[in-house]
């Protein structure tokens, strides 16, 4: 198992090194990066005061060395917009992006099992049925409408819930529940079908002839089973979540790391652009290594 | 009548269908008595695993219902009693194996925890339950029975796995044990350990044994009395004896007559030169020494049957033969060219004269296209042999040659049964005018019957086109009827090569003696005299 999960961590490793290049170049190489990094206003002597500053005029692998040293000492270069180092402005915004998407995603995740589970156990009754035509509206409604839609009823019409922000944690009830809606729908229908498969295989068979009661036959028995396909759905859709949900996090207001990547594109704040790519970049690098662990942990095959 | 430990009356289970209602089983009765072997015997379709899926509550309804009858355990209407009272039966009472263990034993969970979950099921302490498992991994012969029950399933053999799944239908000490094709995917040596180890659990415990099966070999080693089924119906029922040696149903003549191993051996009289002539081929996969020099002639319109048991190298050594896998040495000439360093170009043109037929033709024969075009696709790959307005006529006159019909030129592969199927293959590889053509186990998926129908076919075609064939199989008695000459493998070695006849009449190795007294014949006196030498063997 140990070595399992160093040989995962190793390949995050390597993939982790890939982007830190790709990352480099792509504010070294699509122009003069002292024409992205400064306002288009900047002068010519500004422009030549920055490259000078910035080590811009030595070579290439001299800057490459250069930036992966400053980046594993943490040093991702300061916010241009907010005097601060662009590390703690990206790590602020990702920690409100982090607890939003963990909170949707556990919310979903069991949701999604146990409504996906039951409808499988019936396949074809009124409970599978009606969970399908929810799950197959929630999976293709657009969010920003929703998110519209939901602030115009809950906010402005019943004015239940505040229309954006943070403070309380009535502010968190509309975007959770907006960013619940899709992963829901699609990842109820990957939990049905990946349960109807495991209920209908040998070793369900084997478990009735043992005697055994219908309860821990669908949650012991096939639930382990089907969990495989569905962790990958799981992993996919909270990925996006983490990558910061840009519509949903602009509409609220909420100040996460998706909508710090817009504001900053908008504002060419370089620095800041870049940390975020890290930052989430690193995050889904650590939650794949934790699917894979998650997958060896559920099934013993891949183990060994 | 309430003497029988189980009694099915009357039994009739239909199943409702898009394509209307089909009746599985129809009014069908038997009885099975303590310390009793029943065999229920019948090929695919005949509906044979249906009543005791009833017993076991099994069938899915719907679409499945039972329409008539009724099953007494000890006097008591099974179908009377609530889920719950079936439940507590299930697994306490009656148990249930199946053919293919692997599948029918939960992947991620270890082996100790599935037969321990039997135990607590129905009331054992968890203490209790690791005492008894542990004991019953140590009865049914798992080495190293401690550590066994932390492995998971897919870490046994598939022998280790089918007694792992008999210490867990016996956990309970049931009156009566189901299995449902128990050792139709196990190796012949398997085989008759796991028949012989039920047949000493049956002596300790008294308990009853219905046993399923299309094998008439296994119904002879282990039965006291046989039912033969054929399309739902009950044909047919006796001790083995009786049954075997005055048959009253002509589907059970049938059956019998077209049991494999009693036909005449062929005597080959090879001279001149060899078609193939195979040197010294090895393969490893990593570390695996898959084949270890194997060297063999092959003269043309001759057979040799490859047997072996799974991990032989056999398979290995066909997809070598044709370099759909590259060998890491020897060589195999063709006509003088050695096949293993023909450039691909070459390879191609040369590939018309060797062609493969493989043991499940529903997944080699693609399902979206049509007879025509599976037939016919091998001129698209090679146009010089067939000018195209000739196709239709040739794809006809191939389908007779197989015994199938012009007409059946428009249909697809899922409309034809499995030794249909098999027949399309076997046209398709004869579309380019083979010499060789390599079987890999191309009739193991068969019904007894169907499987003598392609045998003889292969035989007429080797006899009227002169095509070779290299057979590969691991059931003998198959083997006894078609091949020339018979090479024995083991391990990626060849234990043995001879005639035919020399290798069933005076097999030389150990080896071979020990897969010629495992495999299973349906003659019970026959029988009798193999048990004697497998014991003898076994001493």
């Amino acid at each position: 198992m140990l070595s399992f999960i160093r040989k995962r961590a190793i390949a995050s490793l390597i993939s982790l090194v890939g982007l830190l290049v790709l990352v480099f170049f792509l504010s070294r190489l699509t122009g003069d990066p002292a024409s992205l990094f400064l306002p288009v206003e900047a002068s010519e002597e500004m422009k030549a005061q920055f490259r000078e500053l910035h080590g811009l005029n030595d070579p290439i692998m001299v800057q490459f060395t250069r930036y992966v040293g400053d980046v594993l000492t943490g040093d991702l270069g300061q916010s241009l917009r907010k005097a601060r180092p662009a590390l703690d402005v990206v790590t602020e915004a990702f920690t409100w992006t982090l607890w939003l998407a963990s909170i949707t995603m556990s919310l979903v995740a069991g949701a999604a099992i146990v409504v996906g589970s039951l409808a499988a156990f019936r396949a074809g009754g009124f409970f599978d049925r009606l969970s399908s035509i929810l799950s197959l509206i929630g999976a293709s409604v657009p969010d920003f409408w929703l998110a519209i839609v939901a602030i115009v009823i809950f906010s402005v019409q019943l004015a239940w819930l505040p229309t954006s922000g943070t403070g309380t944690l009535l502010h968190w009830i509309l975007p959770i529940c907006v960013l619940f809606i899709r992963p829901f729908g699609i990842i109820v229908q990957v939990v049905r079908g990946s349960m109807i498969t495991a209920l209908s295989s040998a070793y369900v068979k084997t478990a009735r002839a043992k005697g055994i009661r219908s309860g821990p036959i669908i949650f012991i028995h096939a639930l382990r089973n089907a969990m495989l396909p569905v962790i990958t759905v799981i992993g996919d859709q909270a990925a996006s979540l983490l990558n910061g949900a840009v519509v949903i996090e602009t509409i609220f207001g909420f100040p996460g790391v998706g909508k710090l990547m817009i504001d900053s594109i908008l504002q060419r704040d370089f620095n800041v652009v870049l940390a975020a790519i890290l930052v989430t970049a690193l995050a889904i690098f650590l939650m794949n290594l934790l699917i894979d662990i998650a997958y060896a942990l559920l099934d013993p095959r891949i183990r060994h | 009548m309430a003497d029988h430990l189980l009694e099915v009356r009357n039994l009739s289970v239909e199943f409702h269908t898009a394509m209307g209602t089909v009746k599985a089983v129809d009014s069908i009765s038997y009885h099975v008595d303590r310390g009793e072997t029943l065999a229920i015997l019948g090929e695919s379709g005949s509906g044979k695993s249906v009543s005791s899926s009833a017993i076991m509550n099994l069938i899915d309804m719907p679409p499945g219902r039972i329409s008539s009858g009724e099953i007494l355990l000890d006097g008591a209407d099974l179908l009377r009693m609530s889920a719950e009272q079936r439940r507590q039966i299930n697994g306490k009472r009656i148990a249930m194996i199946f053919q293919d263990p692997l599948s029918h034993l939960n992947p991620v969970y270890t082996v100790g925890w599935q037969i321990r979950e039997t135990l607590t099921a129905h009331g054992k302490s968890s203490a209790e339950a690791q005492t008894e498992a542990l004991r019953l991994v140590t009865r049914v012969g798992i080495p190293d029975p401690e550590h066994a029950l932390k492995k998971y399933p897919h870490q046994f053999s598939g022998g280790q796995r089918q007694r792992i799944m008999i210490a867990m239908a016996l956990a309970l000490r049931p009156d009566l044990l189901i299995a449902d094709e128990p050792t139709t995917a196990l190796d012949v040596t398997v085989q008759a350990e796991v028949l012989a180890l039920l047949k000493e659990l049956q002596r300790e415990t008294g308990m009853a044994v219905i046993i399923i099966t299309h094998d008439l070999g296994v119904v002879t080693e282990i039965a006291d009395r046989v039912v033969v089924m054929e399309k739902g119906a009950l044909v047919e029922s006796g001790t083995v004896r009786e049954v075997y040696k005055s048959p009253q149903h002509p589907y059970t003549r049938k059956l019998i007559a077209a049991a494999p191993g009693k036909g005449e051996m062929h005597e080959p009289h090879s001279k001149g030169e060899p078609a193939l002539s195979v040197r010294d081929v090895r393969k490893a996969y990593g570390g695996f020494q898959a084949l270890k020099g194997i060297s063999f002639d092959l003269m043309p319109g001759e057979t040799l049957a490859v047997v072996g048991e799974s991990g032989s190298g056999k398979s290995t050594l066909a997809r070598i033969l044709l370099r759909l896998d590259e060998p890491d040495g020897g060589s195999a000439l063709w006509k003088g060219r050695d096949l293993f360093t023909l450039a691909p170009a070459e390879l191609y043109k040369l590939r018309r004269d060797l062609q493969m037929v493989f043991q499940d033709p529903t997944q080699s024969l693609n399902p979206r296209m049509t007879v025509y075009q599976l037939i016919s696709e091998a001129w698209v790959i090679h146009p010089d042999i067939l000018p195209r307005p000739k196709w239709r006529e040739k794809v006809a006159e191939l389908l007779v040659q197989v015994g199938l019909s012009p007409d059946h030129m428009k249909r697809y592969p899922h409309q034809f049964s499995g030794g249909q199927r098999q027949r399309i293959a076997i046209a398709r590889a004869l579309a380019l005018e083979p010499q060789l053509i390599v079987c890999d186990e191309a009739v193991s998926a068969l019904d007894v019957s169907i499987q003598a129908q392609v045998i003889a076919l292969l035989d007429r075609l080797r006899k009227e086109m002169g095509i070779a064939f290299i057979f590969i199989a691991h059931d003998l008695p198959v083997v006894r009827d078609f091949a020339d000459h018979v090479m024995v493998m083991q391990k990626g070695e060849v234990v043995e090569l001879g005639t035919v006849r020399e290798v069933f009449e005076a097999p030389q190795q150990e080896y071979t003696r020990a897969l010629l007294a495992a495999s299973l014949d349906p003659d019970p006196d026959v029988q009798a005299a193999l048990r004697a030498a497998r014991m003898e063997h076994a001493s």
